[in-house]
């Protein structure tokens, strides 16, 4: 499973982050992480607010930092 | 001058961001329901709101037995009076705003946006640019989003200038402390600078001087994620919208009203007027100056401008000052350098600062 983090690096997509870490923790799976940074590619994803989370290819939320029982149920 | 706190936050970011709610399936979402608590709540904080102001005398003059009209007597009256007042206020926007925000979500803006003409875009993009979440570390996304939907450049630079500084923490500070007259003045002129600049933005016709890779840019299909919100939804992202901003600028409020206290019962009325007083033409363009380098929120920076007021400091100037410092930060220059070329953000700089100078010298003449 991969799931990318996009955003610039400011505290709400920190706080992502560390959702979607502690929700992969919290159910003990396989994942790589990745955080994209760069304007291009979070555009070429077809994302136009951050902080935003894919998952496998699929954008699940958009301009806001999800909760974590939230991206516990994306990940099952 | 005094050194304005920084905001230690930096970011507003996840100040301006709608809560973190889930979507809640389809719900039946039932207004109704909500309508009696609400009211009930609304009345109660009412009743402590009217209380607030004798409270202080009581707490100032009877409690800490401080002498009526001495200094300290002063300073504490002012600030136990305004400390709750100004967090009251802000409490009760900043819950209206966050379900306000429920409605307003980044992607539908910008498909509102997408078929505008110039004029009529200009005034929806100042006004949208106070109900939609917004933080300036997304103003590049955003500004790409706008491009690839074919929001025309300077609609875009009006909902870009009208996001930060029409700032609905801004205008209750400026109501708490300084009266409506003032956030009515403030709202109104930074609706009209937000307007009027993206207009003659829009009429320079600059758009080669965004950058080449945004032009060339193969976006993919916007993703738009709708979610079906309830009303309790809706109330629930208030409720969070509360503990997020109000957790993160109460500190500042209580400082910023500690200081305007410390300066209330002491520092002499005049003290500010031979610098910042209508006197002094070139402290205009002086405050203009000054404000582009610091960068605060609208909790930091209103407390210091209520002091600033106070100790004789002219209206026009101290307005001036605040667009400034919130309008025109130096890292929302940098974030915005990633997608526009030099010459444009410093147009940018020149029809927004123009526009500033023109509202502080309006007032300093009018006032």
């Amino acid at each position: 499973m991969e799931i990318k983090v996009c955003g610039p690096g400011c505290a709400s997509c920190e706080k992502a982050q560390k959702t979607v870490e502690a929700a992969i923790a919290a159910k003990g799976i396989q994942a790589t992480l990745v955080k994209v940074t760069d304007f291009q590619e979070i555009a070429q994803l077809g994302i136009f607010s951050t902080p935003a989370v894919v998952i496998d290819g699929e954008v699940k939320c958009v301009g806001r930092a999800p909760k974590q029982s939230e991206v516990e149920d994306w990940l099952s | 001058m005094k050194a304005i706190q920084p905001a230690g936050t930096g970011c507003e970011c996840d100040g301006k961001k709608s809560a973190d709610i889930p979507t809640s399936g389809i719900k039946k979402s039932n207004p109704g329901k909500a309508v009696i608590p609400g009211l009930l709540g609304i009345t109660v904080w009412y009743l402590v709101y009217r209380q607030l102001e004798p409270f202080s005398y009581f707490f100032a003059y009877s409690l800490a037995g401080l002498e009526e009209g001495s200094h300290l007597g002063e300073a504490v009256q002012f600030f136990v009076y305004d400390t709750p007042k100004v967090m009251m206020l802000l409490t009760l926007i900043v819950f209206v705003i966050g379900i306000l925000r429920s409605f307003f979500t980044q992607e539908r803006t910008r498909k509102y946006l997408a078929g505008k003409r110039e004029t009529v875009g200009n005034v929806m993009a100042a006004f949208l640019g106070i109900v939609t979440p917004f933080c300036s570390c997304s103003a590049v996304p955003l500004f790409l989003g706008f491009v690839q939907a074919g929001v025309p450049l300077g609609v875009t630079f009006s909902f870009l200038i009208a996001a930060p500084m029409v700032n609905e923490i801004a205008v209750i500070l400026l109501y708490g402390l300084l009266g409506w007259k003032v956030a009515a003045i403030y709202l109104v002129t930074g609706l009209m600078i937000a307007i009027i600049s993206g207009w003659i933005i829009g009429r320079l016709k600059l758009e080669h001087w965004i950058e080449d890779w945004v032009q060339a840019m193969r976006a993919g299909e916007a993703v738009v994620i709708e979610e079906k919100l309830s009303w309790a939804d809706r109330i629930a992202r208030g409720r969070e919208a509360v503990h997020d901003i109000v957790g993160k600028v109460w500190i500042y409020v209580v400082a910023g009203i500690g200081v305007g206290a410390a300066i209330h019962g002491y520092v002499p009325e005049t003290f500010m007027a031979s610098i910042m007083g209508k006197g002094a033409w070139w402290s205009v363009p002086g405050a203009v100056l000054v404000g582009i380098p610091m960068y605060s929120n609208a909790a930091g920076i209103v407390p210091v401008v209520e002091a600033l007021l106070g100790k004789g400091a002219a209206l026009g100037t101290v307005l001036a000052f605040m667009m400034s410092v919130i309008a025109l930060s130096l890292p929302e220059m940098v974030i915005l350098r990633k997608v526009l070329k030099p010459k444009l953000i410093a147009v940018f700089i020149g029809v927004v600062g123009s526009g500033i100078l023109f509202t502080g010298f309006l007032f300093n003449l009018i006032i």
